[in-house]
């Protein structure tokens, strides 16, 4: 009876672990099979332990090339989306304007429109236009569907913003630049720095808009899904590990700096 | 001393210009670059893609509008098991994100404690692995001859899933479970963090509350915590739900050719077989149906203020 | 009124902000003089921090002008005038800290070493130790004196405070009203202080205007507002005031005799605010600390020349310094009574015949076509 009454009180514990062990399962498995040595072209079965793929990560022919675009790619999509988003959100919050709900419906849509949909259409400009497919169709696109994330993250800052902190600046002789840098931006840099790493994430592991687009370009996803269908070098495992790791390693030790500093101050 | 005096008419005063009106165009020249490009590489690509898919002719020959309807009739008669499918997977990995992500959401709202950050972390960190490479573990893991299809068949659970159609012989992969599954654990997350968003705004002495006010536990759930979730419910379906349905990844790396979903065909239309105009009106098709779902479902679950 | 120096005069003419249809300030003149503690006095929407803002240049004024001094500022930008605010609820920049914040004037001015005029300023508002923390790891009255430093760093001509103690608790508001009367005192500086608290603005300014709807009721000392209220409004926010309608009967002298009820009371004539024809209406107020109460069985022993009342005690309520009774009077329904507590009559409970009795030089009148509850709503919401 008690057991079940223990069961019972942790019911929400058990599923919710149960789900994150879900989500982490295939983590498990790239990091365990990054280690694999399988025999033939897939990595799918178990064969035996090596640490081959470790001590030459970059030995696949192209794979480390792909990694390289598709780091440049992420690094300036995140630039002109966190840019372009930014400005658009400063103006939703801080000023009237006609037009305000196309605006927000031109924001709104492009990330309630399914990949393949923007896919395509715009591969339809692109064929139209006869411009040539390559980086810099990638990073079009990779901006485009970038900005609407970096503006909601950043607008829902700016709108939790007391306006009378820039007043106070205006009040205390910043004029507006001065207000804006000293002000108003560090205030938002949150949120603007949550959507420059989403747009950094979705970039960086976008596949369906990116292989509609890419025309001979091969970013590292795209690798990946051809490899698939040619074989998976254990390589690819290596890097899916090492970036797993990196992504924790970072989260959590500026979680803990930021522990430690707050700590201080108290 | 200070005085008042009730004011005088004023005399017309010379009038003087604020110097602060030229600040009038600031709002459209921060706007300009970024709408200027939702323009002309989101919007003008939608009017592109209009046109193709109204269009007749040949690669050799060139293309040229037709208005040639048509096009919609065919694609829709030769792809709706497709269609079909793609709303029927689409919607069952929606329930079961819901089903599994919900426990998960209330834990680090309101059971994890410390922990909370790490689960957080734990919960985000997969997104910098390549979801491509983490779709291919599900291969690994639901090989035919792997320990997940052993047990199920140990446990004639595939007995069961064989008679729904679920499944297919001994194997998990190349069926649309397995397709569902993959669907599943690749939009968990983007229904995770909106419902614990939400969650994390309730007050938790609501609950000591009802609970005060003569609710169990499960009845506290019911009336209060579910419903002040739901801004959290509405847009994780949505965030799992429209790029789900849209999805081919899964349907390929996952399925076989019985499973495929109208990504899929999207694809193959555009990358392979270079039929334009099908590919533009099948996506087009996509594009309304999801639009018209999403607006219907706001409206009926009457929260229209998700942007 | 010309003072020596005047550059710390603050000059309105006709200044009025409207916002589309609703007039948020009617034209209004108004000045303050160089180094005095001003307060604007005033519920929540009638114009008073709208005023202020247009001194601060946050807002633009629909119409008039704006001097400080001899200059005109009317259209410069706030951040071109030599004024600061304390904003309400402080304004202060979560990502500096104490110091910064407290610098951040002077440095926008190009100020390069800051260093020992803020650390000088810190010592003032007695926050030297906390100069390295940042605003929300410090409690509610510290907050306060940043947004006191850091205005006052700047050595403003004008120093702007927007309901600056409002997010205080009661003990600590008294103490803060202190300490800014004495940090005025010390810098010679002219506040405008806005707020809705009567007892703050009594207790700090020399000079108050109390301002209803968009316009200045009454502006005078606190004693003088007070004691000579020239409107209900005024009479009601301030304080409380027993207002009784009267009948202009005879004249006697500098004094007035009305008909109230079915008895009779004296008004200096010097303290009614209303005309006075034979037969027309006036308000006679009195203020409820000026009121004796004896009761019915003594009436024989009070002196001839008070006005005086009959009633019966409705309700009493014991406050330790004194007793407030409400009382039931044909004149007056709610008559309310403040007696101290000095020699208690045990028979002066709820029920007991009273007669109320004042010196007749307390009593004021107003105007009769005004209502009679004019700011009596307000200050139960203040104090809720």
């Amino acid at each position: 009876m008690s057991v079940l009454n223990w069961l019972k009180r942790h019911l929400v514990v058990i599923a919710g672990l149960l789900t994150l062990g879900y989500l982490l399962l295939p983590n498990v498995v790239v990091t365990v099979f990054s280690f694999n040595k399988p025999k033939g072209r897939f990595n799918y079965q178990w064969q035996q332990f090596s640490t081959d793929a470790w001590k030459d990560p970059c030995g696949v022919a192209d794979m480390c090339g792909s990694l390289s675009i598709s780091l440049q790619i992420a690094f300036w999509a995140t630039i002109g989306a966190t840019v372009l988003g930014t400005m658009i959100a400063f103006a939703l919050v801080r000023y009237r304007f006609r037009a305000r709900g196309t605006v927000n419906s031109l924001i709104f849509l492009p990330m309630a429109m399914p990949e393949v949909v923007m896919a395509a259409s715009l591969l339809t400009l692109f064929l139209n236009l006869g411009a040539q497919l390559g980086f810099w169709t990638i990073l079009i696109a990779h901006i485009m569907f970038c900005l609407s994330f970096v503006v909601v993250a950043v607008k829902a800052r700016v709108m939790s913003m007391d306006p009378r902190l820039e007043q106070a600046a205006q009040d205390l002789y910043a004029g507006p630049a001065q207000t804006f840098l000293r002000v108003t931006l560090p205030i938002a840099a949150p949120g603007i720095a949550a959507g420059a790493l989403l747009s950094f994430a979705l970039s960086f592991d976008d596949f369906i808009i990116t292989n509609f687009n890419a025309g001979s370009t091969v970013t590292f996803p795209m690798f990946v899904w051809g490899s698939a269908q040619r074989g998976t070098p254990v390589q690819i495992n290596v890097i899916g590990t090492a970036m797993f790791l990196v992504a924790v390693l970072l989260v959590l030790s500026s979680m803990l700096i930021g522990n430690r500093r707050n700590k201080q101050k108290a | 001393m200070a005085a008042v005096t009730e004011a005088p008419p004023l005399a017309p005063a010379p009038e003087k210009k604020p110097p602060r009106k030229r600040g009038r165009l600031v709002p459209y020249w921060l706007l300009l670059p970024g709408i200027l490009w939702l323009i002309v590489f989101f919007a003008l690509p939608m009017i592109y893609q209009a046109s193709t898919s109204v269009q007749t002719g040949s690669l050799e020959e060139g293309y040229k509008v037709t208005w040639h309807f048509a096009t919609y009739w065919d694609a829709l008669s030769e792809y709706w098991p497709q269609f079909l499918r793609s709303v029927l997977y689409a919607a069952a990995a929606t329930v079961l994100c819901l089903v599994l992500g919900y426990p998960l959401a209330y834990l680090i709202a309101f059971r994890a404690g410390r922990w909370r950050n790490l689960i957080m972390v734990l919960v985000i960190a997969p997104f910098f692995t390549s979801f491509l490479i983490r779709t291919l573990a599900w291969k690994t893991i639901l090989a035919d001859s792997g320990p997940v299809v052993s047990t199920l068949n140990t446990l004639h659970v595939l007995d069961v899933t064989n008679w729904l159609g679920w499944t297919s012989g001994d194997r998990v992969l190349a069926t649309p479970l397995a397709v569902v599954c993959g669907l599943t654990y690749n939009f968990l997350p983007f229904m995770i963090l909106p419902l614990y968003t939400s969650l994390e705004r309730i007050d938790g002495r609501l609950h000591e509350a009802a609970g005060d006010l003569y609710a169990k536990p499960w009845t506290t759930f019911r009336k209060v915590t579910f419903p002040l979730s739901m801004p959290g419910v509405v847009s994780g379906t949505l965030l799992t739900f429209i790029p789900a349905a849209g999805d081919y990844v899964n349907a390929e790396l996952l399925g076989s050719t019985d499973t495929r979903m109208i990504g899929n065909v999207i694809q193959t239309q555009f990358l392979r077989i270079l039929d334009y105009p099908t590919a533009a009106a099948l996506s087009f098709i996509l594009m309304a149906a999801i639009l018209f779902m999403v607006t219907f479902y706001i409206r009926k679950s009457g929260t229209e203020d998700l942007v | 009124m010309t003072t020596t120096d005047n550059s710390g005069d603050v000059r309105l003419s006709g200044i009025s902000k409207t916002y589309g249809a609703f007039t948020a300030v009617h034209p209004l003149d108004l000045t303050v003089p160089q180094g005095s503690f001003f307060a604007l006095l005033g519920a929540s929407g009638c114009g008073k921090t709208t005023t202020l803002r247009m001194i601060a240049g946050l807002e633009e004024p629909t119409g008039g002008t704006v001097h400080l001094g001899d200059q005109e500022v009317t259209h410069l930008p706030p951040y071109k005038r030599p004024v600061n605010t304390v904003f309400q609820s402080y304004a202060l920049f979560p990502h500096l800290d104490i110091f910064e914040n407290v610098a951040f004037g002077l440095r926008r001015r190009g100020i390069k070493s800051v260093k020992k005029q803020v650390e000088d300023m810190l010592d003032l508002v007695q926050l030297g130790e906390q100069a390295r923390k940042k605003p929300h790891q410090l409690s509610g009255g510290q907050q306060q004196r940043v947004a006191v430093a850091r205005a006052l760093i700047n050595h403003p001509k004008v120093l702007l405070l927007d309901e600056p103690l409002g997010a205080l608790d009661l003990k600590l508001r008294r103490q803060m009203q202190l300490e800014l009367k004495r940090i005025q005192t010390e810098v010679g500086i002219t506040f405008i202080h806005v707020t809705h608290d009567q007892e703050e603005a009594m207790t700090m300014a020399d000079t108050v205007a109390v301002m209803n709807a968009g316009r200045v009721e009454q502006l005078g000392s606190p004693a003088d507002l007070y004691e000579n209220p020239n409107t209900t409004f005024v009479a009601n926010f301030l304080g409380t005031s027993n207002l009784i309608e009267a009948e202009v009967d005879t004249k006697n002298g500098d004094d007035i005799v009305l008909k109230a009820g079915g008895g009779k009371l004296v008004l200096p004539e010097a303290r009614c605010s209303a005309p006075t024809t034979t037969g027309g209406k006036v308000l006679v107020g009195v203020r409820p600390e000026k009121i004796s109460l004896t009761h019915a069985d003594d009436a024989g022993e009070i002196a001839e020349n008070r006005n005086r009342i009959t009633g019966r005690i409705a309700d009493s309520s014991f406050i330790g310094v004194s007793t407030q009774y409400v009382i039931d009077s044909p004149v007056c329904p709610e008559f309310e009574v403040y007696a101290q507590n000095i020699d208690r009559d045990t028979r002066l409970v709820p029920g007991a015949e009273v007669v109320l009795h004042w010196n007749p030089a307390h009593t004021f009148g107003l105007d009769a076509a005004q209502d009679i509850d004019a700011g009596v709503a307000e200050v139960e919401e203040d104090a809720a």
